[in-house]
């Protein structure tokens, strides 16, 4: 460095301006980066709303009116917290009766908000790309007939029929696809979609 | 016999002092690149003290010169220092060659060419040709045609590199010197970064370049700008092309203008435009895309000091395939059962959902000073933008609602410092303070899948080079992080509950909210990562290099905080806050021939990362909509190896064949699960290009390709049983076996034009997947729903002027 002093007067004036500059720049980015941390020592940071989870369905309501005597069979299924970790909770009122024919409703509701929301109102007016399936298993033999079309006259399943005809045990699946191929042939598998809800029923018939 | 020694030595004696030592070595120094003279480059011949300066002709001389073969060590300021081996009998004159980084920040890859012993490195570097010619094609899918390197992707147009099996947060990606941020977490989020804007691309198979990040532990993608002269230039190119798989094309066009005074400017603009692409036998609907990009770039360069603006926003907008969206354990089985996908419709441009909406934006502001007291000095700052817009299939109002809108913002700010100092080929060290501030906007209506959380890192690192000997250099480098990540996160009580986060993090809980609880997870991490290369230039023609990285990364917001549906895989994933910072140990060896027709190079590695982090199914969670797979996050010791093969072979003067081949292999090393094989790893990867180039043909270039893939026979069985209603039975759902083997084959013809004096160009006609074949690839999520995409044909039009 002395050697360079001594030597060449104009390259000492520009290395000193240059590291005036440097040094001047280098304690810039310091304090900055300083700030930046010092920014991560402040804690008061307010927390961001909780987001109220929509489309959620946490419950499905299936009434069963006998047509004959008018007493109703409920099943129910309810999953206050979605896609969370609870599972749902199912309960079936009674058990149906031989021989007989049923009126069905479907009512779908999401409990998450206060008062609950009627999703079965939102299916039902967007019918064209929702439909139910109703599929049995098991020892049970009932049939199942929709009762609801959408605007293009194709399927919904928000209302059905159901007739029981010998006693037996088993289970019904309730399936609500979101966009299925419609019409179909009424199977899941023919279907496609995706699925929205799908709640299985012990059912005995007796 | 004394007689005859002493006789020897007379004659030695005499022919020594007969050798005439005024031999005149003459030479000009030129930069590699446009062969402009490079003026004040130092001329030392090794060992001894004889040196001089370049003129401003680029010229020198060294006089008084005996006969023999000498070692010149030439070194320029804007340059990285060479060695070059001379055997003088005569006066003679050469002209030597010099890798001059006109204004760029000191971008020192460890990766052994640094050191100026000109060895092949394991960088594995793209270069502009191979950009141009093809320009539609992403950054993933274009540096998976390296070894070593694999896309994995989500479809056609979402694809990331995955370098040995290892990608997201373990591969750190630069664009211009700008670490990219951009939800690099998730396997289906393809980096925002447009091809076209790169001068090079190089890949770095290692966590070598720790003066960009610690904790690229897979390794790193690094997109290079174009260095620009300081002359009185202007230049450009541009780049069309169209295709007929997908009904769409690219264009591209990008201008550079610079003067003799050092100012320069620079603008770039690209556009991409794709409807549904085909798979042989069906359309593949919506995986249409569209993209646009733009950057600008104005400097001043002038030796001592300069600056340079910059700004590029790209904007992408994904199509994802319909029939991949799924709804519980149901669909799945049905969907993987089916041999097509179970929506297919007709060809469209419309990108409907599931779709993806990206744009990032990078501004920068950088300046350098040199100091002959201090050595070189850069300063940067570097704000990015990400802005990820997630649109699902919805219900209601909600339709054109995104599910996920996440905004997040990056501020970095660095000094780097390269000092000369004797001895060493390089010097370099330097810090940076990094805030990332991301926000999920809470309209979505649909619970956060990342949460709001502040970032702060803070880095140092130091990083040198030296030549041991003349065919011996080391480089070292070593770097320590300190990160604090602070979240918001609301979470399901009844999982806070069974994990036992209530116990274990106490200090984290805010308040109960119904069935969710408010918390405030904080974590702090300081990590240390280190590495050397050692370069051994055998001879002229073979060298070995060795390298060791130590690299270590943190849990990403994805990997603690997951928790619930994701749809984009139909499952339910858990994060876990226990996590730990991975450490990685790698150990990886390099064997390069270079002969005058044969090159190769075989590169096996080992590498073994503690506390790996790996997603993996658990159980199956039961929820009104039915059943979903539940995936945890987990953290094992893990051992990856395998090797790289690449070889060149000029079979005659016309006719080339390049061959490259990659394997790698990855287990558990430790606890219950010890042994298990690694999910979603490349399988083996055999590559044969074949080239014919004739004069007589007027330089027509005939490149034939194929590629087999085996089907990978090592992975973790993570099949599960659903049931399905209309059996009534559980049914096996096969969510693992890898899909078959298949082989590719591309042809290629590259024909190509001078336009006038200036300008030059290819047209190039290339037909990909040639016979059609149906085939799955492993790395692609959406393997269980539909095959890649069929013949393609491809015409690129590419000019420079």
């Amino acid at each position: 460095m002395k050697s360079n002093l001594t030597s060449n007067t104009k390259t000492m004036i520009t290395t000193q301006n240059n590291i005036g500059s440097l040094s001047r720049a280098l304690l810039m980015s310091c304090t900055l980066v300083l700030s930046l941390l010092i920014l991560a020592c402040s804690d008061d940071d307010n927390p961001p709303p909780q987001i109220d989870q929509e489309e959620v369905i946490t419950t499905m309501i299936v009434t069963l009116t006998n047509n004959n005597t008018n007493q109703t069979i409920e099943l129910r299924s309810q999953d206050l917290d979605g896609d969370g970790p609870q599972t749902p909770t199912i309960e079936v009122s009674g058990n149906l009766s031989v021989a007989s024919s049923y009126t069905g409703a479907i009512a779908l509701l999401n409990e998450t908000v206060s008062p609950a929301e009627n999703i079965d109102q939102e299916v039902q007016a967007e019918g064209t790309e929702h439909q139910f399936f109703y599929t049995q298993g098991g020892g049970l033999n009932v049939s199942t007939q929709y009762l609801d079309i959408d605007n293009n006259g194709n399927w919904i399943g928000l209302a059905f029929a159901l007739t029981t005809a010998a006693p037996g045990q088993g289970t019904i699946t309730f399936t609500l696809r979101h966009e299925p191929l419609k019409p179909n042939d009424g199977s899941l598998s023919g279907a496609g979609g995706e699925t929205d809800i799908s709640v299985t029923f012990p059912i005995v018939v007796e | 016999m004394q007689k005859l020694l002493l006789v020897s030595i007379l004659i030695i004696g005499t022919l020594v002092r007969a050798q005439n030592c005024d031999l005149t070595l003459s030479g000009i120094i030129e930069d590699q690149h446009d062969d402009s003279a490079l003026s004040n480059a130092l001329i030392s011949i090794v060992d001894t003290d004889i040196y001089t300066y370049s003129n401003d002709q680029g010229d020198f001389y060294l006089n008084n010169l005996c006969p023999g073969n000498y070692t010149l060590e030439i070194s320029h300021a804007q340059c990285n220092v060479r060695l070059f081996s001379i055997k003088i009998k005569e006066n003679t004159s050469r002209v030597f060659k010099l890798e001059h980084h006109y204004e760029e920040l000191h971008e020192i890859l460890l990766s052994g060419n640094s050191s100026g012993l000109n060895a092949s490195s394991q960088a594995k570097k793209l270069n502009q040709e191979i950009i141009a010619q093809k320009s539609d094609l992403s950054l993933g899918a274009l540096v998976s045609t390296i070894s070593g390197v694999n896309g994995v992707s989500t479809g056609r147009s979402i694809i990331k590199p995955a370098i040995h099996g290892l990608h997201s947060s373990r591969v750190t990606i630069m664009s211009g010197g700008v670490r990219l941020e951009d939800q690099e977490w998730g396997s289906e989020h393809a980096p925002n970064v447009d091809i076209n804007l790169a001068h090079s691309i190089e890949i770095i198979k290692n966590a070598s370049a720790l003066q960009y990040s610690g904790d690229g532990i897979g390794g790193f993608v690094v997109l290079k700008p174009q260095n620009i002269p300081i002359k009185d230039t202007v230049f450009g190119n541009t780049r069309i092309s169209g295709q007929s798989n997908g009904k769409g094309g690219s264009i591209h066009a990008g201008m550079v203008k610079s003067s003799e005074l050092g100012w320069y400017g620079s603008a770039n603009g690209t556009s991409k435009k794709f409807g549904d692409f085909n798979a042989p036998d069906y359309v593949l609907s919506n995986t249409g895309m569209e993209s646009h990009a733009l950057s600008g770039r104005l400097g001043l360069n002038k030796f001592k000091y300069g600056f340079e603006l910059g700004y590029s926003r790209v904007a992408n907008k994904l199509g994802i395939l319909r029939a991949s969206h799924l709804g519980g354990a149901q669909d799945q089985y049905l969907a993987l059962n089916s041999p097509t996908p179970l929506i297919i419709s007709d060809f469209t441009y419309n990108i409907d959902r599931p779709r993806q909406e990206v744009t990032h934006q990078i501004a920068t502001i950088k300046a350098f000073v040199k100091s002959n007291a201090l050595g070189r000095i850069d300063l940067r700052y570097d704000f990015q933008q990400n802005n990820r817009l997630e649109f699902d299939i919805r219900r209601g109002s909600d339709q054109n609602k995104a599910s996920m809108d996440l905004n997040l913002q990056t501020h970095v700010l660095s000094a780097d410092l390269s000092p000369k100092i004797a001895g060493f080929s390089f010097v370099k060290t330097g810090f940076s303070g990094r805030f990332l501030n991301n926000v999920s906007n809470p309209n979505t209506g649909v619970k956060r899948l990342i949460p709001d959380y502040k970032r702060y890192d803070f880095g140092l690192y130091a990083m040198a080079g030296k030549a041991l000997t003349q065919k011996l250099a080391l480089e070292v480098a070593a770097r320590l992080d300190y990160m604090e990540i602070r979240a918001f996160k609301y979470y399901y009580l009844a999982l806070w509950e069974d994990r036992n986060y209530g116990e274990l993090f106490p200090e984290f809980e805010l308040e109960t909210i119904g069935t969710q609880i408010l918390t405030r997870p904080q974590f702090q991490y300081l990590n240390p990562s280190a590495s050397a290369v050692l370069n051994w230039a055998l001879n002229q023609d073979h060298e070995l290099m060795i390298n060791f990285a130590l690299g270590a990364r943190n849990p990403n917001p994805s990997e603690m905080f997951s928790e619930g549906l994701h749809h984009s895989a139909s499952r339910i994933e858990l994060g876990d806050l226990r996590f730990e910072p991975e450490i990685s140990r790698n150990l990886s060896l390099t064997y390069a021939y270079n002969g005058d027709r044969t090159r190769v190079s075989v590169n096996p590695f080992i590498r073994h990362i503690d506390r790996f982090i790996l997603l993996e199914p658990t159980g199956i969670q039961q929820t009104i909509r039915g059943n979903f797979q539940v995936w945890s996050y987990r953290q094992t010791g893990v051992m990856l190896s395998g090797v790289d093969f690449d070889a060149q072979f000029e079979l005659f003067p016309e006719l080339m064949l390049k061959q490259q081949f990659t394997l790698v292999k990855g287990y558990e090393v430790s606890g219950a699960t010890k042994g298990r094989p690694l999910i979603n790893l490349p399988p083996a990867e055999l590559t044969h290009a074949l080239s014919y180039k004739s004069d007589s043909l007027s330089d027509l270039e005939i490149l034939l390709e194929s590629t087999y893939n085996w089907a990978q026979n090592e992975f973790p069985d993570t099949n599960f049983e659903a049931f399905i209603p209309e059996t009534q039975s559980f049914e096996l759902i096969d969510v693992s076996t890898p899909p078959k083997a298949y082989h590719l084959i591309n042809l290629e013809l590259r024909y190509p034009l001078s336009i006038h004096a200036k300008g030059s160009g290819f047209l190039t006609f290339r037909m990909e997947n040639v016979f059609s074949t149906a085939y799955r690839n492993y790395l692609n999520s959406n393997r269980f729903y539909a095959d890649e995409i069929g013949r393609n044909l491809l015409i690129s039009l590419t000019t420079t002027f």
